[in-house]
C-alpha cells in the first residue's frame, strides 16, 4: 500500500478521531491493512461490520458481497484470497459453526483469510443481542483433522483495530485463517479510537515465488515452513484441494507419509514460531500468589479488580493474553510454577479453563470463574470472589 | 472522577443514540468515555438501556458499577434501574411516562416539550439539554457541536432547540414536572 491508497482509505472513513464501535474498527482495521474483499451475511451483533464494509469497500476499488449464508461467504474469502486479494468475513456464534468446514479447507490450503468471530451466547441462535466466550474451543478444534490455528482477542475499541490489521498480516504472513474472537460488548461498545499514521503501523505481504515457473513447486516451502504459493492468474501453475496433496499440489490420499509431511509441516509452520506470535500483557505479576488469568472484554473487570486488591495491598498480579491461539502455554506455565492459585474468568461455563489448568499442571490450583447469559463480570464480583469464594486474599 | 451515567427505555424513543451523542461529547470535552448499550431483538417497543462512563482517566471496566445519573423514560426501566444506585443520586424521569412515588426524582414532561416542538423524537434532545444543566457531565457547546454533526441534516435545528429547551426547563427550577 502507499500513501496515496492510505489517503483514500482515511478519505473514506472520514475522520482519524473517531468515536466508534468496535463492529466499526474491525472495518476500519481490515481497510488499513489492505482488505480488498469482504463476503458475508447479517447476524447480530456482527452485522454493523458488515454494513460499513459494504459503504467504504466500493470507495476504494474493493468488493462486497453479501452472500447467501455463512458457508458460501467462507467459501468467497478463500476464492478471493486464492487470487492474491486480502479478505475477510465477519459473523457470530451461529454463522461461526457454519464455517467451520472452509475454515479447514483454508488451513489445507495454506489461504490467508481473516474471520471476525462477535461471539454472542449461545449454543444454537440462543441469546442473539447478548455477548459471550462460548466459542473459544471451537475456534481451535471446530473443524476437522490436526490443524493449527491463530486467534486473538482485543478488549477496546482501539485494539479492536489495532488487532484486526494483525489479523491480516498473521494471516499472510503464515497462510493460515486467523481469527479475530470478539464478542458483542466490544462489537458494539464506543470508545474512541485513532486511525494510525501511514507510518504507524506495517503491513505485511504474503511472499510471492521468484522461480522460473517451470521449476515452481507450490507447495514446498524454499526456506522454513510456510511455501510460496502463487496467486491464481499470475502465471504460475497452482492446483489447490483440501485432499492430502503432495508439494506440486495434486492430490495423494492413500499414503502416510505424504499426509504425515504435509499436516506436520501446516501444524509446525505455526507452533516452531509462537514465540513470535504470541503476545500477551502482565500486571503486577514480580510477587503475585494469585494470578487472574484473562482476554477480551472479561479482563476490563479483571484488570480493575486487580488493581484494587494490589492497592490494598494483595499480592495478586494479572495476565491478559492477547493471542489466545496458539496457547501461551510457557508464561502460562511459568505463571503457575510461582504463583499460589491461578483464576479464569470467563463468559462461558470453563473453555480457556482447561487450556490453563493443562499448561499449569500441578503446580499450581486453577479455579475458573464463569458467567453466562450476557452479564459482564463486574470488577466487584472478581473482588468478592477472590476474597471470600476461594482465595481467601 | 468517573461519572456513570445509564439511559433505560424502550426502543425507539432514541435512547441508545443519545448515548453515543452523550459519549462524543465527552470525547470533544477531551475526557475519556464508553459507551455501552444492550437491547432485545426488536427494533421498537423493546426494552433498550445505553450505559456511558465519563473519565479524566482511562477507564478500566467499561459498564456500569454503581450508576451516578440514571434516566428512567419508561416504567420497566424505572423499576429496573433506579433501585441501585448512589445515595446522592441523580435519578431523571419523564414525567407522562413514568410514575415515581419517591419524590427526590427529577420529573421531566421530555416526551411533551418535544411534542410541542413538533416530534416527539425529539425527546431524547431535550433530555440530553436537561441531563447537561442539571449536571454539567458535558458542556453545552461540545453537546451542539456533536448534535450538529450527528443528526440527520434537516432536524439539525429542531434537535438544538430541544436540547435548549432541556436547559431551560431546568434553569427555570421546575424540579417537578406534571409527575
Amino acid at each position: 500500500m502507499d500513501q496515496g491508497e492510505y489517503n483514500r482509505i482515511v478519505k473514506a472513513i472520514g475522520k482519524k478521531q473517531i468515536f466508534a464501535q468496535g463492529d466499526e474498527a474491525y472495518a476500519y482495521g481490515a481497510l488499513l491493512a489492505g482488505c480488498r474483499f469482504f463476503a458475508g451475511y447479517p447476524i447480530t451483533p456482527a452485522t454493523e461490520t458488515a454494513e460499513l464494509m459494504s459503504k467504504l469497500l466500493p470507495q476504494i476499488g474493493g468488493t462486497f458481497i453479501q452472500m447467501e449464508d455463512e458457508i458460501a461467504s467462507m467459501g468467497a474469502i478463500i476464492g478471493a484470497s486464492v487470487t492474491g486479494v486480502k479478505s475477510m468475513t465477519v459473523t457470530s456464534g451461529p454463522g461461526f459453526s457454519l464455517m467451520q468446514e472452509h475454515i479447514g479447507y483454508a488451513c489445507m490450503t495454506e489461504t490467508p483469510c481473516v474471520i471476525v468471530d462477535v461471539q454472542r451466547s449461545g449454543p444454537s441462535t440462543g441469546q442473539p443481542t447478548e455477548p459471550s466466550q462460548g466459542d473459544i474451543m471451537q475456534a481451535r478444534w471446530g473443524s476437522h483433522g490436526d490443524y493449527e490455528i491463530i486467534a486473538l482477542a482485543p478488549n477496546s475499541v482501539q485494539e479492536s483495530l489495532d488487532l484486526t490489521i494483525e489479523c491480516f498480516n498473521l494471516s499472510e504472513k503464515y497462510r493460515n485463517p486467523v481469527l479475530l474472537m470478539t464478542d458483542g460488548e466490544v462489537g458494539h461498545m464506543r470508545e474512541g479510537i485513532t486511525i494510525p499514521d501511514f507510518e504507524g503501523y506495517k503491513i505485511f505481504e504474503r511472499e510471492k515465488p521468484q522461480k522460473d515457473p517451470n521449476e515452481y513447486i507450490p507447495f514446498f516451502p524454499e526456506q522454513g515452513k510456510v511455501p510460496q504459493i502463487a496467486d491464481f492468474g499470475c502465471g504460475y501453475h497452482t492446483y489447490i484441494t483440501g485432499l492430502t496433496h503432495k508439494p506440486d499440489g495434486l492430490p495423494a490420499t492413500d499414503d502416510a507419509e505424504i499426509h504425515t509431511q504435509l499436516v506436520t509441516r501446516i501444524c509446525q509452520k505455526i507452533t516452531d514460531d509462537t514465540d513470535n506470535i504470541i503476545k500477551v500483557e502482565d500486571l503486577f505479576l514480580e510477587d503475585a500468589e494469585t494470578v487472574v488469568i484473562s482476554y477480551g472484554i472479561t479482563s476490563r473487570a479483571a484488570i480493575n479488580a486487580v488493581k484494587i486488591l494490589h492497592e490494598q495491598g494483595e499480592k495478586v498480579g494479572h495476565l491478559r493474553l492477547i493471542t489466545i491461539w496458539p496457547f501461551p502455554e510457557k508464561i502460562v506455565r511459568k505463571i503457575g510454577e510461582s504463583a499460589k492459585k491461578i483464576l479464569v474468568p470467563e463468559m462461558n461455563l470453563g473453555q480457556l479453563y482447561h487450556s490453563v489448568k493443562e499448561a499449569v499442571g500441578y503446580y499450581a490450583e486453577v479455579i475458573k470463574f464463569s458467567k453466562i447469559g450476557g452479564t459482564l463480570h463486574s470488577p466487584q464480583d472478581i473482588v468478592e470472589f477472590l476474597k471470600e469464594e476461594k482465595f481467601n486474599v | 472522577m468517573r461519572t456513570e451515567i445509564r439511559i433505560a427505555g424502550f426502543g425507539g424513543q432514541g435512547v441508545i443514540l443519545a448515548g453515543l451523542l452523550l459519549g462524543k461529547a465527552a470525547i470533544s470535552d477531551g475526557k475519556y468515555a464508553v459507551q455501552t448499550q444492550s437491547y432485545g431483538p426488536e427494533s421498537r417497543g423493546g426494552a433498550a438501556r445505553s450505559e456511558v462512563v465519563i473519565s479524566d482517566q482511562q477507564i478500566d471496566y467499561p459498564k456500569v458499577v454503581e450508576a451516578d445519573i440514571v434516566i428512567a423514560l419508561s416504567q420497566p426501566a424505572f423499576d429496573k434501574y433506579c433501585q441501585d444506585v448512589k445515595e446522592n443520586r441523580n435519578v431523571i424521569i419523564d414525567s407522562d411516562l413514568v410514575k415515581a412515588l419517591e419524590n427526590k426524582v427529577l420529573s421531566v414532561p421530555f416526551t411533551k416539550i418535544a411534542d410541542t416542538l413538533g416530534k416527539k423524537v425529539v425527546a431524547n434532545s431535550v433530555m440530553l439539554g436537561y441531563l447537561q444543566a442539571s449536571t454539567e457531565v458535558i458542556t453545552v457547546e461540545s453537546m451542539e457541536s456533536t448534535i450538529r454533526e450527528n443528526v440527520p441534516e434537516q432536524t439539525i435545528q429542531l434537535n438544538l432547540e430541544a436540547f435548549n429547551q432541556g436547559i431551560e426547563f431546568w434553569k427555570k427550577g421546575i424540579r417537578n414536572g406534571s409527575g
